[in-house]
């Protein structure tokens, strides 16, 4: 896989626009995620990182543009094609998004259930492999959403996120709200699981310490457009909000530190 | 013996093959051992029969591409082989899966899950012992929040510049009782239509048409206006009423409020339940003269009896006393709407799937109460001979 020498794109956004009202959100962005790299988003309150990445998935209908996940149109179909885009990615929300009405196990098998005919053996299997990937204890399995703490939500979320073994996984704000302790262990986690599993990642993140450890590359959403580069690339722009962003107090203690 | 899936003509499907070549057992692996096929795979695997050789070779070689799902397949046959007594002197995959491998060997120790069996007969045990204790639990929580009640309602009445929220109590008023006039009206005069052309049906029979509208008087003033202005308000309200503090929970504005120092029983409690005190009686009262406005019109057209006439009818069949009857309920009726509304909102976890669960239990809790309560009255009314 890694031995692919052409970057291949795998998500593909042309002159995307999204308006609320007279409020333009995004005018005009193009971006290419390319697979297996790691691409953070960043941009300040209401700079449509959240838009943007609930347009890619499909549940946000763009005003103009177009999105294409390998090569295909990611609304939701109302009947589910072999092998549509939706088989293909998992999406971490920001508070996990899990099923209150089940446990953690069922939660992961859901993805399971749907797109394979795994026996149940094998899904008990897999779902036990799949915890102590995410670094979640054995007996959390059988906890119910409500019963688990933020973090542990998260790495839920994230299981159930790769049950399927997706290629890109989108994940929104993956360690907001987590200690950093925590936020650094899921940090260590995504990069692992990245590895590993040869994953695309699409992340949209505050955090500049997760940016610093696990990104190769970021997208800016600044002034309604989208700036893509690297850590070093971005610190040398001109423009006032990246430079506040990566050379403020706290970007240059993340950073440089 | 060699197993190989005789459709496989694609090479990018995934297909396995065991060789025998005298001690060692070969298990050869290609094609792409992704999730999409595990199921085939999986059963191809549980076929696979391990005869007596003392060690095994897994050589994925030609894997051409592999998920965790197909790397969990070879790494649990390898655990299967050596488990079963075979050395395994060597597993081959591509380099570039090694990293997936490790993770999956290293991390990955752990037993399946096991889910939580939801059929049968002892989680159905299971289930009514834990609903029985709850239900046990609920009656003595609603006991003691009567009591709070009791004690907060007497403070509020006795000193009440201190306790009780003038704004949010008008509000209330307005929320559940004039906004509820157009459903309240409209019901109240269909029953009243109702009630006076199936007495008007069977009273016609005897030819006594005229007490038709006795029976609407008497029916709709001492028990049906009441009623069902009552459980139309347990619909309506009682259901916002746990709905917006259940939601209040979840968001954690109780909290908030708490640590404030603002006692929730007054911004929450109180006005509400005063609120429908004040306005279900008022309901009532409309609904009792839509209803009769229904029946009246009922009887113009179906009877022939003119308004006049009905009014004299009407005011003979009924004295004061059975209005009043049907009116003295209104008030107990809207505080145990109220109070069950409010109590379940309070009984909201901080989740949003809680907030349905007690919505549902608190229309229905409501509604069966006031019809059980209803009951009591007539007992009690046919024993003071009222």
């Amino acid at each position: 896989m890694t031995g692919k020498n052409e970057k291949e794109v795998v998500i593909k956004v042309r002159g995307l626009v999204n308006q609320f009202g007279s409020d333009i959100i995004h005018d005009h962005l193009d971006l290419d995620v390319y697979r297996g790299e790691v691409l953070g988003v960043v941009g300040g309150s209401g700079a449509g990182k959240s838009v943007l990445l609930r347009t890619i998935i499909g549940l946000n209908k763009a005003r103009e543009g177009t999105v294409e996940v390998f090569g295909e149109d990611p609304a939701p179909h109302r009947e589910r094609p072999e092998n549509s885009v939706q088989t293909r990615w998992g999406v971490l929300f920001q508070e996990g998004a899990l099923f209150s009405s089940q446990t953690v196990a069922e939660n992961i098998q859901v993805p399971l259930r749907e797109y394979t005919k795994m026996s149940q053996e094998l899904m008990n299997e897999v779902t036990s492999m799949k915890l102590s990937m995410v670094g979640l204890p054995e007996d959390a399995a059988r906890k119910y959403p409500s019963e688990l703490s933020g973090g542990m939500k998260k790495r839920a979320g994230l299981a159930r996120a790769l049950a399927a073994d997706p290629e890109i996984v989108f994940l929104d704000e993956p360690t907001a709200g987590l200690d950093p302790i925590s936020a650094n262990q899921f940090d260590e986690l995504v990069k692992d699981l990245q590895k590993s599993l040869n994953l695309t990642v699409f992340m949209v993140t505050h955090d500049l310490d997760t940016l610093k450890a696990t990104t190769d590359r970021i997208a800016v959403l600044v002034n309604r457009k989208i700036k893509v580069g690297t850590i070093a690339e971005l610190r040398k722009d001109p423009d006032p909000w990246i430079q506040e962003y990566f050379s403020g107090a706290r970007g240059r203690a993340a950073l440089d530190g | 013996m060699s197993i190989q899936d005789a459709d496989s003509q694609a090479d990018a499907r995934a297909w396995l093959r065991t060789e025998r070549t005298g001690r060692v057992l070969r298990l050869i692996a290609g094609g792409a051992w992704i999730v999409r096929d595990a199921a085939r795979l999986d059963k191809l695997l549980a076929d696979l029969r391990l005869d007596d050789a003392p060690e095994a070779v897994i050589d994925g070689s030609a894997v051409t591409q592999l998920d965790s799902s197909g790397g969990w397949l070879l790494v649990r046959t390898k655990r299967a082989l050596e488990k079963a007594g075979k050395r395994v002197s060597s597993f081959t995959l591509p380099e570039v899966y090694s990293p997936l491998i490790d993770t999956i060997e290293k991390e990955h120790t752990a037993p399946p899950v096991v889910l939580e069996k939801r059929h049968g007969l002892m989680p159905l045990l299971d289930r009514i012992g834990r609903s029985t204790v709850e239900t046990g639990r609920q009656g003595y929580r609603m006991l003691g929040y009567l009591g709070r009640f009791t004690i907060e309602f007497m403070e509020a009445m006795l000193l009440p510049r201190s306790n009780l929220r003038i704004a949010a109590l008008i509000h209330q008023v307005e929320e559940v009782g004039i906004n509820a006039l157009p459903i309240v009206g409209l019901l109240g005069f269909l029953i009243g239509i109702v009630m006076a052309y199936q007495g008007a049906d069977q009273l016609r029979r005897f030819g006594a048409e005229i007490f038709t509208i006795n029976l609407l008087g008497v029916g709709i003033l001492r028990e049906l206006g009441g009623l069902v202005t009552a459980i139309i308000i347990a619909g309506r309200s009682g259901s916002a009423f746990t709905a917006q503090i259940g939601t209040m929970r979840v968001n954690e504005e109780i909290d908030a409020l708490q640590t404030i120092g603002i006692n929730t029983f007054d911004v929450l409690v109180l006005p509400r339940v005063l609120g429908l005190l004040i306005a279900l009686p008022f309901l009532t009262f409309y609904a009792d003269v839509m209803a009769m406005i229904g029946g009246a019109v009922m009887c113009y057209f179906d009877l022939g009896i003119t308004i006049p006439a009905f009014m004299r009818q009407l005011h003979e069949a009924v004295s004061m006393n059975t209005f009043l009857v049907g009116i003295i309920k209104a008030p107990v009726f809207a505080i145990v709407i109220g109070l069950v509304g409010c109590f379940e909102g309070l009984q909201v976890e901080r989740n949003a799937a809680s907030v349905g669960r007690l919505t549902t239990r608190s229309v229905v809790e409501s509604v069966f109460l006031v019809i059980v309560l209803d009951a009591g009255f007539s007992i009690l009314f046919s024993i003071l001979k009222i």
